[in-house]
């Protein structure tokens, strides 16, 4: 492996390089950490890095580790390191080289699948700094912005980037999403987050203050859709407008219904089609019911089904039909009221 | 980099405009009529009972309004309207009962209830003779009216609907010509802007050019036409993109009964990457719907056809030769072109669009008519390449075939870790697929979802969910598959 820069140089794999800081009493070391490029991990623009039978997990690679439908975690495998929970402890090197999808075993003998990681799953795994926006309106939002590849995107605020992932997604491979947040250290995290995932050469996110500043004049005229999810979103509407080409389309996202009314009002300017929606999923379970049907002095006319025939005390008989179906009924639970979703078109 | 962002930037602001041949959906009077149509030289539109080319609307950026201008000697033309800061009144006027009131709530600013009216008939305090007097003096209807109301102690604390009805019940003097005279002035102003907007809906209609895209073309069938797009709502079709990935690269294996709406939104969203392929068992079905969406060469070559016992089938067929395979197929086609566009030339010499939902409702795109572009049968090569890699995901919306059978035989060509979608409108088929997948662990992740949309309509002090509104938007079955032999 290259131990300088010199070295660096000479070779033609793609890297990164890495500075590590010890802690603040030590001298400072610089270690440089090479790692091939597994540029964009999640999207499979790479076609060698494209889902596929004969590809194989390997160091580096995030998965997403599911133990139960709502239990999920994404981790970054590297030789040498174990997950722990409570199933028993894993080590990530008996992951190199399964297929994503594969049911892999703890020293105790419990089990989790490891899946290959989608902006669906990164959304349920993602670590909140921010609410998020989830599937629902996440899909909608995609739709209804008519985000197709090549389309450059303006959001703000990034949260936690659970909207920007789906957006790259989108636009990926010859668009991109400027995301901007006015919180420093929460960009940062997004930052990383998107590094993380392979997406940095997608998405890139910016240090503002939308509702103050208005988006960065470089972009006027450019961005095919812009995303609000800020507070007060009719400060950014203005400038969201001189932001779109003509016809583009522009989504405010508000839980409360008076900053849906005073960004609609606001919208009226530079805006048609002006439409607010919102919504909601519903989620069913199933399970197969195992019931009897009890016919009382029957003669078995149902010749066909299996029955059994039992004489009760009064001297009638009672004819069982044992069945079994699956039943469906909607969930007790449901993720209620998120936000607002208002959607315009933009009249430049 | 560059010049791929430039020919990028090329092929969006050419998307942006209308081009000759290029269908578009043509929104008539805000919404009351939806219409696709292929903009060329000929084209024609019937709007009421006049005859008018789409010329004018080529070469124009969508999102831009037509009105029908009857003034020209030659006959009634389509002209661009330039746009007002007041377009959004009609939302306004569909609300007419509350516009009445939200005239006067708008003028003093205050919310009206009912607290303080006191119903002891001594409200009015010009009595009946006071009227009598007034009518011989020669006033006029309003003119007593308006004396009515400033002597009403409770009027102006209702409102319109409530002042109406004291005019007519509080005062046995009053006939019915005073009181409709009135009526005329005050409540009936948001009438007659209907009653305008009416007229001018019929005379001067507009036509709005907007851009086919899955969402505008899934509105426009839902709308009108939804048994052909097998009742899926945009909401829905967004979800089943999500929850397949839908995604540049990748391959995916579609099973689409729905007219080719969703073949047509996957295509979309893979931009000219990747490969949606339109699988069935027996014969292929329709796909009509993709031809509307202005998809790029280059997307269409992405579309293929391959009936399912063609993917499963084991072995290699090296005797077909694939070209031979590919231009039968084309041959066939032209000549299936050929016949339908003599068709068309005999059914109507004007060329006139017909709207969605009418009887003749085959696109009636085909006059210009090449090889089709989009789904073309998969060749040997790619098929086997689908058998080594798997496909990355699976979407199904079939509502007429038996979704256990033809998950259960499709899953196997999924790669492991692929998600999954299955649209259909009754619960019961994906429960029991669903409690199969789960049985047989061929599944993780399972889950049966049903998206619940509404629309409000945003107004001042008039804020609230639309009165009508779509129950149902179908059942999703998700989930994703796993290695079953690891």
């Amino acid at each position: 492996p290259p131990t300088s820069a010199a070295d660096l140089k000479s070779t033609d794999r793609p890297l990164i390089a890495v500075g590590v800081r010890r802690r603040p009493q030590e001298k400072p070391v610089k270690i440089l950490v090479l790692i091939e490029l597994k540029d964009l991990k999640m999207l499979s623009i790479d076609t060698t890095r494209k889902l596929s039978f004969n590809r194989s997990i390997s160091n580096g690679d995030l998965v997403i580790v599911y133990e139960r439908h709502d239990n999920m975690k994404a981790v970054t495998v590297s030789e040498g390191s174990v997950l722990q929970n409570r199933f028993g402890v894993f080590k990530h090197s008996d992951w190199i080289g399964k297929s994503f999808g594969s049911k892999v075993f703890s020293n105790k003998g419990g089990f989790v699948y490891l899946l290959a990681p989608t902006p669906e799953l990164w959304t349920l795994v993602l670590s909140h700094r921010t609410q998020i926006l989830y599937i629902a309106d996440i899909s909608f939002v995609v739709m209804y912005l008519e985000i197709v590849p090549g389309c450059v995107v303006l959001e703000s605020g990034t949260g936690s980037g659970s909207l920007s992932t789906s957006l790259a997604r989108a636009v990926a491979p010859t668009g991109h999403v400027y995301t901007f947040d006015f919180h420093e250290q929460r960009a940062g995290s997004a930052r990383d987050d998107f590094e993380r995932i392979g997406l940095s050469s997608l998405v890139t996110v910016g240090v503002r203050d939308i509702q103050g500043e208005g988006f960065p004049e470089e972009f006027s005229g450019l961005a095919d859709a812009v995303f609000l999810d800020l507070p007060q979103p009719w400060l950014a509407i203005p400038s969201a407008a001189k932001m779109l080409r003509h016809d583009g389309t522009l989504c405010s996202f508000s839980p409360c219904i008076e900053q849906v009314q005073r960004s609609c009002e606001t919208m009226q300017s530079n805006f048609t089609d002006i439409r607010t929606f919102e919504v909601l999923l519903r989620t069913y379970e199933v399970r197969e019911g195992k019931t009897e049907s009890k016919e009382i002095n029957g003669n078995g006319s149902n010749g066909s089904l299996p029955c059994k025939r039992r004489q009760c005390s009064d001297g009638a008989n009672v004819l069982s039909y044992p069945n079994s179906s699956v039943m469906a009924r909607p969930s007790g639970e449901a993720r209620g009221h998120t936000g607002y979703l208002t959607f315009a078109r933009c009249l430049s | 980099m560059s010049s791929s962002e430039n020919n990028n930037n090329k092929l969006r602001s050419s998307r942006m405009t209308t081009w000759e041949g290029c269908s578009v959906l043509l929104d008539i009077n805000d919404g009351d009529r939806l219409v696709f149509a292929r903009l060329s030289p000929a084209a024609k539109l019937k709007i009421g009972n006049k005859n008018c080319s789409l010329q004018p609307l080529i070469g124009c950026p969508f999102g831009t309004v037509f009105q029908l201008d009857t003034s020209s000697d030659k006959g009634p033309f389509l002209s661009p309207l330039q746009p007002q800061g007041n377009i959004n009144k009609t939302e306004e006027i569909k609300d007419s009962q509350s516009q009445a009131e939200s005239k006067d709530g708008q003028l003093n600013g205050e919310s009206k209830d009912n607290r303080s009216l006191i119903d002891n008939n001594t409200a009015q305090s010009l009595t009946g003779e006071d009227i009598e007097d007034m009518r011989r003096q020669g006033a006029k209807g309003n003119e007593i009216i308006e004396a009515l109301i400033a002597k009403s102690a409770t009027f102006d604390k209702k409102t319109s609907f409530s002042q109406f009805l004291e005019l007519l019940t509080g005062q046995p003097f009053l006939d019915l010509v005073l009181v409709s005279e009135w009526i005329e002035l005050k409540l009936m102003i948001s009438v007659q802007e209907k009653y305008r907007l009416k007229k001018q809906k019929k005379h001067a209609p507009k036509v709005l050019i907007r851009r086919p895209v899955a969402r505008s073309i899934c509105e426009a069938y839902f709308k009108k036409y939804p048994l052909k797009i097998g009742f899926l709502q945009v909401d829905t079709l967004s979800l089943l993109l999500s929850m397949a990935n839908v995604s540049s690269n990748s391959d995916i294996l579609v099973v689409d009964m729905v007219g080719g709406l969703l073949t047509g939104a996957m295509a979309e969203r893979l931009g000219g990457t990747g490969f949606v392929c339109n699988s069935y068992p027996g014969q292929a079905p329709s796909m009509d719907i993709v031809r509307i969406f202005n998809l790029s060469d280059e997307i269409c070559k992405r579309i293929v056809r391959s009936s399912i016992s063609d993917l499963l089938s084991q072995k290699e067929s090296p005797q077909q030769n694939p070209n031979d395979v590919g231009s039968v197929e084309s041959q066939s086609n032209d000549q299936m072109c050929a016949s339908i566009s003599m068709e068309e030339t005999s059914h109507s010499s004007e060329n006139v669009i017909s709207d969605l939902g009418a009887e003749n409702n085959t696109f009636p795109a085909l006059r210009a008519c090449k090889a089709i572009k989009a789904g073309k049968k998969a060749s040997q090569e790619i098929i086997d390449s689908w058998k080594e890699n798997g496909f990355s995901s699976l979407i199904i919306a079939a509502p007429d075939l038996d979704t256990l059978t033809l998950v259960k035989d499709l899953l196997p060509l999924l790669s492991n870790s692929a998600p999954f979608a299955i649209y259909h409108q009754y619960l019961q088929p994906l429960a029991t697929c669903m409690h199969n997948l789960q049985l047989e662990k061929m599944a993780i992740g399972l889950q049966i979802t049903e998206p619940w949309l509404r629309e409000y309509q945003v107004l001042p002090s008039r804020t609230h969910p639309f009165m009508q509104m779509s129950a149902f938007g179908g059942y999703i079955l998700s989930g994703t598959k796993i290695c079953s032999s690891c």
